[in-house]
């Protein structure tokens, strides 16, 4: 960073943060997580986010259910989850603090807004009396700061109306931790100029109120002891800030890219996945198409059309999708052509929490369709990880001509974390070899295309794409003959044809290589994880070794078909232990597929596991 | 459309070699005789051809063509082929369906295949009735209707294809039956010819299920007097004995008249070209009594811009705004830092 911190001989050094910003939905908390997000980025923090939304787009402003939370971790070492329990929050309104008071840990920093405890809005948090008075607050460092009161001040001398200036109150927020907490002011003034360029009195306004916060916390005694976070010694590299919606967008264009072919996008907007239709309808020059389609039967269908053209067909979407595409998806295993249905998990069933994140799809993905339907899927673990999860899915259904379903959830999907950006020219292309010859000779000797004639090692079929001159043949989802493709009732045949299908997906894992078990290989207990329950695992696994307890980790990218090695890895360790956000789908999955007595960690409350939980879970055998 | 100016195919070049599997008798023969042969007149390829169709008898269709095919699932054929065709503006894509796949299960994807006007011929086998699945009424059985699952009669009110086409933006809209080959074969052509979202609804006669069911239009002895032909340009006018007429009402309906007793002057021109939908709907909705004459021919004709061109369109301006795809840049574009 260019810009020198004043006082940071001060500042009491800590080896990590957790700060967690709630306040109205209306009060810009996301942009303000982003920015103390973005600012530590490029101190050269690790960090991990957690941007935790309402789940009404407009509830009523001030109610707890109105209220927008972003949690993020910044730490001098390399870490992967948001935290358990801020050390810091910032509650803009007395609705903010009934919904995350709780979450603080013991002896926290609490910085409220005083001016917003008012009657009217402690009433709509369902405060009978003020709790800033009445004890509910005692145990932690409370800063009562008149923010709104101090943003007006700074902000009249600019001309800025009352009501305009109001608005720029988290920027108030965000200039005091930013002096609380060291961290550079300049690049937060220059973003806000870039920013806000079209409106001078917004600019004005921020600027005003975030230097006002800044300076109040400098010249206030209240503050007491600063603090810092050093940067992380993260490997050498260029970083960027990454989500996962928009690292899964990415990992699909240089799919495209690596396979040499165009991606068409269907997709219908659901949360948590939209972004990822948003973000890929930017990138129109790299040749992908975008159609949102009128519902999500459209979308998967908009994708298999697109497949059959020659295209690498994507389709985007939550649960409630991948139901509705169900039926779809099972055309895409008859026809055997490469497809990629990419599942946002979000709390289910129906509606469900659509903010909130879950992995309770697991059973959906590997088993949701009619008839004998395997398909291949992967997991993402983290924000980055979607990058190369999206590659790996798209080389599965490209090399194998099959489905694959991507999973992702709402945690991984929002979250983000800083990326050491890949070198791209050492991917591995994707091979993409169109039929463009016949392959056979019919019953008169003449030459004929075989749509059916699979490869011997992969089982995959040709895939011949219209344009191709002789190669015309018909798909469809009535049960075809082996070989030729033409459609076939016969008993024998529709045996061998399920059976042929059924091998092709478990030929998958051949390609995986040896599962890594992680930590002690010779521990008592492994944890088995897969998705998003990455970050959590990995923190708890590293605390409980620190006490000295052993403890190994198998995480599953493939959870389907499951590595060829895990029931053997499975089958040595005394306990095997499964976090899940679900009920325990990949656990019942492991017992039934390796008759080992693994035990479930489920958690379904729509958010991700913290540290301790899993911890705990090693550490005492309980269950959370 | 292939650009390539003629490509020379006969029938046969057209065909499968799969045995066409219909009910002996069943109008479907005659539709799959017309196509086959109307695609030579077409100029274009078998291997730039796609047909995609649903589920249903009628959706038996692509088995029987000789060029790339989809048999689906029920009711998204225009779902798939809108993928088909926003893939590859240079495929020329079909759609086949019927009354229950297009307008009960697919509906939605229908319309909206409509609505964005994608580069597809759509060809609608109504015969009133589900006949893969064995007989129950569809959404355009007649109220009444007597059926496995309607044994007191259908009560829900029909659609009406075409209405639903036009409410939908369809901008190429007809109708023909099974029985008339030539006729066929022209709407189709036509309907080939428009670039955009074709719909075309033809009478088709389930023999098995639902026999006779145009009898009173489509039958030679009752043609005449009740089958219209639209020719764009020309009074809307049929009749065998008596010169009859479309004419339109002072309040704006449209009504049968004698062409004596109005004067040829005072019969409607048929233009399939106007801007507005109004007559090609109300022209639609002529038979909405079964007393009154039929319609066929293309009802409506207009330009739209094409759903796949504009993709396309898109994507070259993109190319030129923001040039060669360079991953490495799009992994920098949200800014980067560097740790030594
Ligand atoms: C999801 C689904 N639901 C129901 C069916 C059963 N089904 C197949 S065809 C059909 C109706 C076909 O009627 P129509 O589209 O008019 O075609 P026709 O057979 O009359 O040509 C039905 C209900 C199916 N194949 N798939
Ligand atoms: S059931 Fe009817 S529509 Fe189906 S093939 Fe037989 S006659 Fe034709
Ligand atoms: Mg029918």
């Amino acid at each position: 960073m260019t810009d020198t911190i004043d006082h940071a001989e001060t500042a009491e050094v800590l080896d990590r943060l957790v700060i967690r910003f709630a306040g109205d939905s209306g009060d810009g908390m996301q942009l303000t997580g982003d920015r103390f997000t973005s600012v530590s980025a490029s101190f050269g923090n690790d960090l991990s986010t957690f941007p935790d939304f309402p789940a009404e787009i407009r509830a009523p402003a001030g109610t707890v259910n109105g209220v927008s939370s972003f949690q993020v971790q910044i730490s001098d070492h390399d870490i992967t989850t948001p935290g358990d329990e801020p050390n810091v929050l910032i509650a803009m309104n007395p609705a903010a603090l009934k919904a995350d008071l709780h979450r603080l840990e013991q002896g926290g920093t609490l910085i409220v807004n005083t001016d917003a405890f008012d009657e009217r809005n402690l009433e709509k948090a369902e405060y009978y009396s003020n709790p800033l008075e009445d004890g509910t607050v005692t145990g932690y460092r409370v800063l009562r700061v008149p923010m709104t009161t101090m943003t007006k001040d700074a902000c009249a001398p600019h001309g800025v109306k009352q009501r305009d200036a109001e608005r720029s109150k988290n920027f108030f927020a965000l200039g005091l931790v930013s002096f609380m907490y060291s961290r550079p002011i300049e690049p937060t003034l220059e973003w806000i100029s870039e920013k806000f360029a079209k409106n001078e009195q917004v600019v004005a306004a921020n600027t005003a109120a975030f230097k006002a916060g800044f300076n109040f916390g400098e010249t206030t005694e209240m503050v007491g002891q600063r603090y810092e976070v050093k940067p992380a010694t993260l490997p050498a590299g260029e970083y960027t800030s990454i989500t996962g919606n928009t690292a899964l967008a990415w990992g699909l264009i240089a799919a495209g890219q690596l396979a040499d072919l165009p991606v068409t996008l269907g997709s219908y907007p659901i949360t948590p996945a939209s972004d990822i239709l948003h973000e890929l309808s930017k990138h129109k020059n790299f040749g992908v198409r975008t159609v949102q389609a009128e519902d999500e039967i459209a979308a998967v269908g908009v994708a298999l059309g697109a497949s059959f053209a020659g295209h690498l067909g994507v389709t985007t979407t939550s649960g409630p999708g991948v139901a509705l595409k169900s039926e779809t998806i099972s055309l895409a295993v008859s026809i055997e052509l490469p497809m990629i249905i990419i599942d946002i998990q979000r709390g289910g069933p129906s509606t469900g929490l659509p903010t909130k994140t879950e992995a309770s799809d697991l059973n959906l993905a590997i088993y949701g369709r009619h008839g004998e339907a395997q398909l291949p899927v992967v997991a993402t673990k983290s924000p980055a990880d979607c990058f190369d999860a999206a590659i790996e899915a798209a080389r599965i259904a490209l090399k194998y001509r099959t489905p694959v379903i991507l999973l992702s959830d709402g945690y991984i999907a929002n979250g983000s974390e800083p990326w050491k950006l890949p070198d791209i020219s050492t991917y591995e292309k994707i091979a993409v070899p169109f039929a463009t010859e016949t392959n056979g000779t019919d019953s008169e000797g003449r030459d004929v295309f075989h749509p059916y004639l699979r490869d011997p090692d992969t089982l995959a079929r040709p895939w011949a794409i219209p344009g191709t001159p002789g190669l015309m043949h018909r798909v469809g989802g009535l049960e075809k003959q082996d070989v030729t493709g033409n459609v076939n009732y016969t008993p024998d045949n529709h045996a061998r044809m399920g059976e042929l299908r059924a091998d092709k997906v478990a030929g998958v894992a051949r390609d995986y290589g040896a599962t890594e078990i992680m930590g002690d290989e010779d521990a008592d207990v492994c944890i088995v994880g897969w998705g998003s329950t990455w970050a959590a695992i990995d923190s708890a696994v590293q605390r409980t070794r620190r006490t000295g307890t052993k403890v190994a980790w198998v995480h599953i990218r493939h959870v389907f078909p499951l590595p060829s090695d895990l029931g053997d890895i499975l089958r040595r360790y005394k306990r095997v232990i499964v976090p899940e956000l679900n009920r325990g789908q990949l656990c019942n999955m492991l017992r039934a597929s390796y008759l080992v007595d693994a035990q479930p960690l489920s958690k379904v409350a729509g958010l991700p596991f913290s540290a301790r939980e899993i911890q705990h879970a090693i550490m005492e055998g309980g269950q959370s | 459309m292939s650009d390539t100016a003629v490509t020379l195919t006969t029938k046969k070049d057209w065909a499968s070699d799969q045995e066409v599997r219909w009910c002996p008798g069943c109008g479907d023969y005659g539709i799959l005789q017309a196509v086959q042969q109307v695609m030579p007149e077409l100029g274009v390829a078998p291997e730039n051809t796609v047909f995609v169709s649903g589920i249903g008898c009628s959706s038996r269709f692509p088995y029987y063509m000789n060029t790339y095919g989809m048999h689906s699932i029920h009711g998204r054929a225009p779902a798939i082929a809108t993928g088909v065709a926003t893939a590859r503006p240079d495929l020329d894509v079909w759609v086949i369906t019927g009354d229950g796949d297009g307008l009960s299960i697919g509906g939605n994807h229908l319309i909206h295949a409509l609505r964005r006007n994608v580069n597809l011929t759509i060809l609608m086998f109504n015969n009133r009735i589900y006949g893969l699945t064995k007989g129950q009424y569809s959404p355009t059985s007649y109220v009444g209707k007597v059926t496995k699952s309607t044994p007191f009669g259908s009560i829900d009110p029909p659609f009406n294809p075409l209405s639903v086409a036009l409410g939908a933006e369809a901008s190429f809209v007809a109708r023909t039956h099974d029985l008339d080959r030539q006729h066929m074969m022209e709407t189709f052509k036509a309907a080939h010819a428009h670039r955009g979202a074709s719909f075309v609804e033809i009478y088709q006669n389930c023999n098995v299920f639902n026999d006779g069911q145009f009898n009173d239009i489509t039958k030679r002895s009752v043609r005449d007097d009740m089958m219209i032909n639209l020719v764009h340009g020309e009074p809307i006018t049929f009749g065998s004995e008596v010169a009859k007429g479309v004419s339109m009402g002072d309040d704006g309906t449209l009504r049968i008249v004698n062409v004596d007793d109005v004067g040829i002057d005072n019969i409607l021109v048929h233009d399939k070209h106007h801007h507005s939908p109004s007559l090609a709907f109300a022209l639609a909705r002529l038979n909405q009594d079964d007393s009154s004459p039929t319609p066929f021919g293309v009802f409506r004709a207009v330009e739209r811009p094409e759903y796949s061109s504009e993709v396309s369109a898109q994507l070259a301006r993109a190319s030129e705004k923001s040039g060669a795809p360079d991953m490495d840049a799009l992994l920098r574009s949200n800014g980067t830092w560097v740790v030594d």
